[in-house]
């Protein structure tokens, strides 16, 4: 069976999110800001799409992708985070997250997403778990320059994917 | 070129540092994996608190110990800069070096140690063509035809050169099943065609295509044929002649020898048509400040001080394999694509990539477990000591005509066993129970 390592990576709120996805599908129409997300090491995609409101609030979040369990899973809970705060408390999440996948500690307030700490001793799977947030970040970015769509695709990983 | 006078070899080949024959021709028949698996310490790690199950020698194999030593007893008793100096040193490590280009010609089957030209790997082989041949030679209206199984290092010099130089590049198609449409192939391979570069087996599908059919249209057509040999070379007889090459192309560490180093072996008359890729030193005869004059080959292409104590190890690899045979090493290999084929089969939800036939496939299996990422079956393998890689494997066009982003893949070598394909098969299925079961 399969270790403890592994019990504490793939934690059972995890698998939850990857096979039952919160706040899956795209948002159009008013106030919509949308980012593309690739891991280029094993090929996953995600588009992030955010509605907000005058007052700066998410009222809607809704990603699409396609992907591993750790990244669907992390993209998943991240919706349900982020959903119904300002973009600023967004944005805050993102750090936070990014500071978990590096000490491995979860912070307090993280609600479910702490399930994702375990994923820090796994460095491979960091760029998973990372690709959500990272494509957040970038509509955050783009919402915040006043426009609707990243140009490009933010990728979690800037050198070339090769072995062989 | 001689072989060293320097060296520590025994008249039938194979000795090694401290006097234990490897790979003894002779000594293993049949085929005896136990002692195989001997000379290669890493094997007999734990990983995760169990026994390595190493299935990514399609990435990079293993070494056996007499590579090892051998680098080691180079670098404590005979190194020096080669082709350089008067001296003792110098004079023994350039002989050891220049050595293994004749190694390299028996193995492939070429006519002279001169057309083996060092290069760092696979990779830098085909750009080496790119550069040195075709980028002086391709003009508008020519064309470049490769196939839709190709790794990205025998796609993206092609691109660059077709955007730089303004020739077309042709693709033949793969099928479902992994092999290649031969019957596009002869409609695309004609008297634009300058160039095939081509796959021997590919690294994502395992498939081996058949080089000498694609090689002839090529020649009946007046082009060049390109063969990327980095997953055949290590795994079974390849004669350039009977391949029907003008270049092979193949690294070393793919096949028990070092990272770093490569080969291109190039007809000679080829070669001679060829300019220098990088300038430097070791490239030349004669420099002024105005102009230089070109070395002979393969110095020419060998700009810079060459990578040679990892060369000189290069050639204790192939001497192991020629001591066990690669048609030998072929036969293991094929009962362990059989095998594998068998157990992977057996595994509900798992679908094997490529071709069905053994005969048409090399060590390598890729596969797809429904409802499971590869990345998590990857992750999941790894806790059971088995080594798999998940990904695209540098042959994304593959991906795509499979219809996914990316599968896992295990790959066998000469050292691999059917217990270790089990435990795969094994893993897979906790895989599968692990995804299945772990939920709401």
């Amino acid at each position: 069976m399969p270790d403890r390592d592994l019990e504490d990576l793939y934690r059972a709120i995890l698998l939850d999110h990857y096979r039952n996805p919160r706040r899956r599908g795209r948002l159009d129409g008013e106030g919509v800001v949308s980012a593309d997300g690739a891991n280029p090491l094993c090929g996953d995609e995600i588009t992030v799409d955010l509605r907000l409101d005058s007052q700066g609030r998410v009222v809607e979040a809704t990603f699409e992708g396609t992907g591993c369990s750790i990244s669907q899973a992390s993209a998943s809970l991240m919706m349900e985070y982020v959903e119904g705060g300002s973009a600023e408390r967004a944005q805050a999440g993102v750090a936070t997250f990014q500071e978990m996948m590096t000490s491995g500690e979860a912070p307090a307030d993280f609600g479910d997403i702490e399930a994702l700490a375990g994923v820090a001793r796994f460095p491979v799977r960091v760029k998973c778990a990372s690709l959500g947030w990272k494509t957040l970040e970038q509509a955050l970015q783009v919402a915040g320059r006043g426009e609707t769509r990243a140009a490009g695709r933010v990728t979690t990983d800037e050198r070339s994917s090769g072995d062989e | 070129m001689s072989t060293s006078t320097a060296s520590h070899e025994s008249a039938d080949g194979v000795t090694i540092p401290g006097g234990r024959v490897a790979a003894g021709a002779g000594a293993r028949r049949p085929f005896d994996v136990a002692a195989i698996r001997r000379d290669f310490p890493i094997l007999r790690r734990q990983v995760e608190g169990k026994p390595l199950v190493y299935l990514d020698s399609a990435a990079t194999s293993q070494r056996p110990v007499q590579v090892l030593a051998e680098l080691t007893r180079f670098y404590r008793d005979h190194n020096a800069n080669v082709h350089r100096g008067v001296h003792t040193l110098s004079v023994e490590a350039t002989e050891l070096y220049e050595g293994v280009r004749e190694k390299v010609r028996a193995l492939i089957g070429g006519a002279s140690a001169r057309e083996v030209i060092f290069t760092r790997g696979t990779t830098e082989s085909i750009n080496l063509v790119a550069h040195g041949w075709a980028r002086a030679r391709l003009a508008p209206g020519d064309e470049v035809v490769i196939s839709e199984i190709e790794h990205h290092s025998n796609i993206v010099p092609w691109q660059m050169l077709r955007d730089e130089r303004g020739i077309a590049l042709r693709v033949i198609p793969m099928r479902s099943d992994g092999t290649l449409d031969l019957d596009v192939a002869r409609e695309l391979i004609g008297p634009r065609t300058r160039l095939l570069a081509i796959t021997h087996v590919s690294n994502a599908l395992g498939t081996v295509v058949p080089v000498r059919e694609l090689a002839d249209l090529a020649h009946e057509a007046g082009a060049l044929v390109l063969v990327d040999g980095a997953q055949s070379v290590p795994h079974m007889p390849v004669d350039v002649t009977e391949l029907g090459a003008d270049f092979l192309a193949f690294s070393a560490h793919k096949m028990l020898g070092p990272t770093g180093v490569g080969v291109l072996w190039g007809r000679m008359e080829v070669l001679e048509s060829m300019q220098p890729f990088m300038g430097g030193g070791d490239m030349i005869l004669t420099v002024s400040l105005e102009r230089s004059t070109w070395n002979e080959i393969p110095h020419r292409f060998e700009a810079g001080t060459p990578n040679f104590a990892d060369v000189v190890a290069f050639g204790t690899a192939i001497d192991y394999l020629r001591a066990l045979g690669l048609d030998a090493v072929r036969r293991h290999e094929l009962d362990l694509v059989d095998h594998g084929l068998a157990v992977l089969g057996d595994v509900p939800g798992v679908t094997v990539h490529g071709p069905r036939e053994a005969e048409r496939r090399g060590g390598v299996f890729s596969f797809s477990l429904e409802g499971v990422h590869p990345h998590d079956v990857g992750q999941t393998l790894s806790s059971e000591g088995v080594a798999v890689r998940a990904g695209h494997h540098c042959a994304q066009p593959v991906m795509q005509s499979l219809g996914v982003a990316a599968t896992t893949r295990a790959s066998v070598y000469l050292y691999s066993t059917r217990p270790e394909l089990d435990a795969l098969a094994a893993g897979l299925r906790m895989t599968a129970r692990f995804f299945g079961d772990a939920g709401p």
